[in-house]
């Protein structure tokens, strides 16, 4: 490097030598035919030409020209911009907006979609789960998972995990606890290792070993100050007392979503559900695998088939028409997001486009500023191609500067963005400015650079020197005019499908809140109640009574207008199903004949507090208790589908797991169990309800559950009713802990949150894209405005009426806005399809959203030329003239 | 107007580079005295000009068919003085018959009677 500086600056003063010999030489020679000195010296210089151009090319012919050109171009970009803060900081500040907003939202599909789970060979983690005539991914039953980790030859290592919930008492005040039930090979599936302690090893995963637990760094910071000593210690589960064997590593989340907050992980052997050994059961259990080196997921399935074909044959009570879905981990884990984050990033691409655009625009704008600076160039001897990369160095030296702003902005922005957002993005923990996004971030900077330097530098660098100097720098040409109409075309059209993007999603959860749920969500708050241990011995009578105390108690809560304990299902939160058949129908031979149906287990006020419509018939009452004959309360799907030519009231059903043979007693109206959008579309709707205390009594065993849900409906002018309630059940004992309290309201919203997010961020997105197009279309047409100042003052002067001159120049907007909404309009139409699967109750060409938002957007654009419009009208013909 | 010089060089270039290598085949010249002899051989017809001269001669030098020296002149200054390399004489050869080629070929185009009455 050294040497070839040292060797350039010598080929340098050679050439320079070498020209002021010819020099010489040529005086000389003119001074030997008899001019005078002076003369001869003038004209061999003239002769000679621009020494400063000749050193030019000859050092291009060498080769070294580039990068001393590159650092002469940076200085002067550098000057230039220097010198116009106004122009450079709008234009800086646009770019790293844009460039800030794609490279956060790129960050964060870099995260979710792009990289690879990060645990050892990542490829080989599957999802699995049985698939069911009812569910594609419905839960394995134990027994059949250990059949499936037996019998399987695909995959190295297979576990289970079901959510559950602790209550743990002894460490300073009772709480209720995420956990996670899980099989022995559950860590070494993931090839995640404790911090401190071990995982599980295998035998202790099974029904009737020693209670162990592993707890979460987080847990173990809280509670034991992450002592190694914790390892070792007992922990208090629902009165029982689990020996910590690990820690695992801080940060470990799977990110599926039970997975968030998870502080105890147990051997899938504890729980104590009585149906846990049963092949039929369907508790919630999936699992994940590792597949064997070289495996495939299709070897996999076509393995798993074979394993569940001859468990079908085995156990044709349980296991017929029972096969395995093997899903890659990852799938499982972001299958949902997908799209919604593939949009977001197709809309935030079109926002920096316009942003684009615009800074496009302000280099034309200001180019034609500078056509005198470029022609004075070119007379001095600059090349076309020179000046090119002059415009080039200075806009990718602008777009470098936005760049590295975004940057920042994305670095700080992200992380605050992704606390904010209300949907639970999995994966999230993983989303980093990364080698892979700064890549992506110089890239789209090197390509805005390109864009919006490449289209003035076109039109500048071909400057007519003759007209720009007679016209005295006011140039205006056809060709200038044509180009930043074209931007303003370009920018209605991206604004317009920005547009109806969020208008489509605007339209789509207006009509899913005017979807009626079955139920009147407002001032009902859902909460957990867990009961304490010490209820483990009580009995059934015993955990009757207790049961009929926190109710009451709830119930005399001030503001509280109707409580009910639950069980099972609550709607559009999680849900239960009760096998059954119909009496007079013979007995199915297997679970899996028999008919089923979603399962609320309530109290006699549940329609108070959920307001569902009774439609025939009667619901519960205090009186159907347990020693009274069981009935059952249906919906109107139900009904319909069992009994579409009878009258279900009077009917009886038999409930394979609560008690057998019930009456029904009344229909209600559906309710949308599984949201609002999908609930239409799932095969499983139909619903029962069966009275709380009717529970058979095994069910009524305290110790094999940790606690009651309950719904209360409560009356909106009683300040911090969670609060009242919360004192309310700590006052029947210390042990009583209220947990998980959120209002129907909040779980409604929540299972619109993808769509609402998505709403919100295309809003603000195609707001953006608005603000930016029209301040692009008032620009041009200010400035067209400013260039026909004199002949709008002729044309006055010559007779015509202001309001002509109004419809000139609106005409000239309009004209741009019109091809531009047309542009857009045939775009929306082919790319709004692709988002069709964020939609609902709405098409994705509705042509109403569509005529709306182009009319929205002509009448800003006619705003925007309406300002400038009026200074046209206003113009004095006699001030105008007297400028030529 | 701005591209005055490079137009000039490409215009000329293989023309030019024959030109120089002929005029260095009488014997190693300094870039004046180049130009000063195409002009005169010319018949003061081809003026060559300094801005495409210099990158022509330093362009041939960096394809290793002419090689420079400094010397000092009989007016005692430094000049750098151009001669022919072997492999710029096979340049000089090959470029001399093209330059045969093309200007026959012209010769045809311009005349076609003649050819005609030839055949």
């Amino acid at each position: 490097m050294t040497f070839s500086f040292w060797h350039r600056q010598k080929r340098e003063s050679e050439l320079e030598e070498e020209l002021q010999s010819h020099l010489q030489m040529a005086a000389q020679d003119r001074a030997d035919r008899g001019e005078s000195p002076e003369q001869a010296k003038g004209a061999a210089r003239r002769e000679l030409g621009n020494v400063g151009l000749i050193k030019e090319v000859t050092r291009e012919m060498l080769g070294w020209a580039s990068v001393e050109r590159l650092m002469q171009d940076l200085r002067y970009g550098f000057r230039m911009l220097a010198k116009s803060p106004g122009f450079t900081g709008v234009a800086i500040l646009t770019l790293a907006l844009g460039i800030g907003a794609n490279t956060a939202l790129f960050s964060v599909v870099n995260g979710v979609l792009f990289n690879p789970l990060p645990y050892p060979h990542p490829d080989q983690l599957v999802w699995v789960a049985e698939s069911k005539p009812n569910f594609a991914t419905g839960s394995i039953s134990f027994p059949n998972f250990r059949d499936w980790q037996k019998n399987n030859r695909t995959f190295s290592a297979m576990g289970a995990y079901r959510p559950y919930s602790y209550n743990l008492t002894g460490l300073g005040e009772a709480e209720q606890l995420r956990s996670m039930l899980i099989t022995s090979d559950f860590f070494s599936v993931l090839s995640v290792n404790p911090q401190i302690g071990r995982s599980f090893a295998p035998g202790e995963d099974e029904i009737g070993a020693a209670p162990i637990a592993m707890i979460s760094a987080g847990l173990w910071k809280r509670k034991f100050g992450s002592s190694p000593d914790a390892v070792g210690k007992t922990l208090s589960l629902d009165g029982k007392n689990f020996t910590i064997v690990g820690v695992l590593p801080a940060g470990f989340d799977l990110g599926l979503g039970s997975f968030r907050n998870v502080d105890i992980y147990v051997p899938l052997g504890q729980w104590s559900n009585p149906l846990l050994p049963k092949r039929g059961a369907g508790l919630g259990i999936h699992g994940i695998g590792r597949l064997k080196t070289g495996i495939s997921i299709a070897q996999a399935r076509a393995d798993m088939e074979a394993v569940t074909g001859s468990l079908a044959t085995a156990y044709p009570d349980a296991d017929k028409g029972i096969g395995a879905a093997v899903i890659s981990l990852k799938q499982e884990m972001v299958g949902d997001l997908r799209l919604f984050l593939l949009v977001l990033l197709a809309a935030v691409g079109f926002v920096l486009l316009i942003a684009c655009v615009n800074v496009a625009n302000l280099m034309v704008a200001r180019s034609s500023a500078r056509m005198r600076e470029f022609a004075i160039r070119t007379a001095l001897g600059a090349s076309q191609g020179r000046l090119l990369r002059q415009l080039l160095t200075e806009s990718i030296l602008l777009s470098f500067t936005g760049g590295v702003l975004g940057l920042l902005l994305a670095a700080w922005g992200t992380k605050a963005a992704l606390h904010q957002l209300p949907v639970n993005l999995p994966r999230s923990g993983e989303v980093a400015l990364d080698a892979r996004v700064l890549i992506f971030t110089l890239i789209i900077s090197l390509a805005c650079g390109i864009f919006f330097g490449l289209a003035p530098a076109f039109k500048s660098a071909r400057p007519n020197l003759h007209d720009t100097f007679k016209e005295g720098g006011r140039g205006g040409s056809g060709a200038r005019h044509r180009a930043q109409g074209m931007f303003v075309v370009v920018e209605m059209a991206m604004a317009l499908v920005l547009l109806i993007a969020a208008g489509l999603m605007i339209r789509s959860l207006g009509a899913l809140w005017n979807v009626n749920p079955g139920f009147d969500p407002h001032n009902v708050l859902a909460f957990g109640v867990a009961l304490p241990p010490s209820m483990n011995s009580t009995g059934p009578a015993g955990a009757r009574a207790a049961l009929r105390r926190l109710n009451d108690a709830l119930s005399a809560v001030p503001g509280v207008t109707a409580s009910s304990l639950s069980w099972g299902a609550i709607p559009m939160d999680s849900d239960d199903e009760d096998l059954f058949w119909i009496e007079g129908k013979p007995k199915p031979a297997s679970e899996n004949d028999m008919d089923w149906a979603l399962s609320y287990v309530v109290q006699e006020n549940y329609l108070q507090v959920m307001r569902i419509p009774l439609e025939r018939g009667r619901f519960f009452t205090a009186r159907d208790d347990e020693s009274a004959p069981h009935v059952i309360v249906v919906d109107d799907v139900f009904a319909r589908q069992y009994f579409p030519d009878q009258n279900p009231i009077g009917q009886h059903v038999f409930l394979q797991n609560k008690g057998g043979r019930a009456e029904i007693i009344g229909i209600v109206g559906h309710v949308k169990q599984w949201g609002l959008d999908t609930d239409d579309t799932e095969s499983l709707r139909a619903q029962l309800y069966f009275p709380y205390m009717q529970l058979p009594d095994q069910a009524m065993d305290a110790s094999s559950w940790s606690g009651t849900g309950a719904l209360v409906r409560f009356d909106p002018k009683v300040p911090a009713i969670g609060d009242a309630l919360r004192a309310a059940v700590r006052r029947l004992s210390a042990e009583h802990v209220m947990y998980g309290a959120q209002t129907m309201d909040d779980i409604i919203s929540s299972s619109l949150a993808t769509r609402k997010v998505s709403m919100i961020l295309l809003g603000v997105f195609a707001a953006l894209a608005l603000g930016l197009a029209s301040i692009g279309i008032y620009g041009v047409i200010s400035y067209l405005v400013g260039q026909r100042t004199q002949e709008i003052g002729i044309r006055l002067a010559l007779g015509a009426k202001r309001t002509d001159v109004l419809r000139l120049v609106l005409g000239e907007g309009m004209k741009m806005a019109a091809l531009g909404l047309m542009i857009g309009l045939v775009a929306a139409l082919g790319l709004t399809r692709l988002m069709a699967g964020l939609l609902f109750g709405v098409s994705a060409t509705d042509p109403l959203t569509f005529a709306a938002v182009a009319l929205l957007l002509t009448l800003v654009a006619l705003a925007a030329c309406y300002i400038p419009a009026r200074r046209a009208m206003r113009v004095d013909p006699m001030v105008a003239l007297r400028y030529e | 107007m701005a591209p005055r010089y490079q137009n000039r060089i490409e215009l000329l270039q293989g023309t030019l580079d024959l030109l120089i290598l002929q005029t260095l085949r009488w014997g190693p010249q300094h870039g004046y005295g180049i130009s000063q002899t195409i002009r005169t051989n010319s018949g003061d017809i081809l003026q060559v000009d300094t801005g495409s001269l210099y990158p022509a001669l330093h362009r041939l030098e960096r394809q290793k068919w002419v090689a420079a020296d400094w010397k000092v002149s009989e007016n005692k200054q430094r000049v750098r003085v151009y001669r022919l390399t072997a492999r710029g004489k096979k340049q000089l050869e090959s470029e001399r018959s093209r330059w045969a080629q093309v200007s026959d070929a012209i010769a045809g185009v311009l005349n076609p009677a003649k050819k005609e009455s030839e055949a």
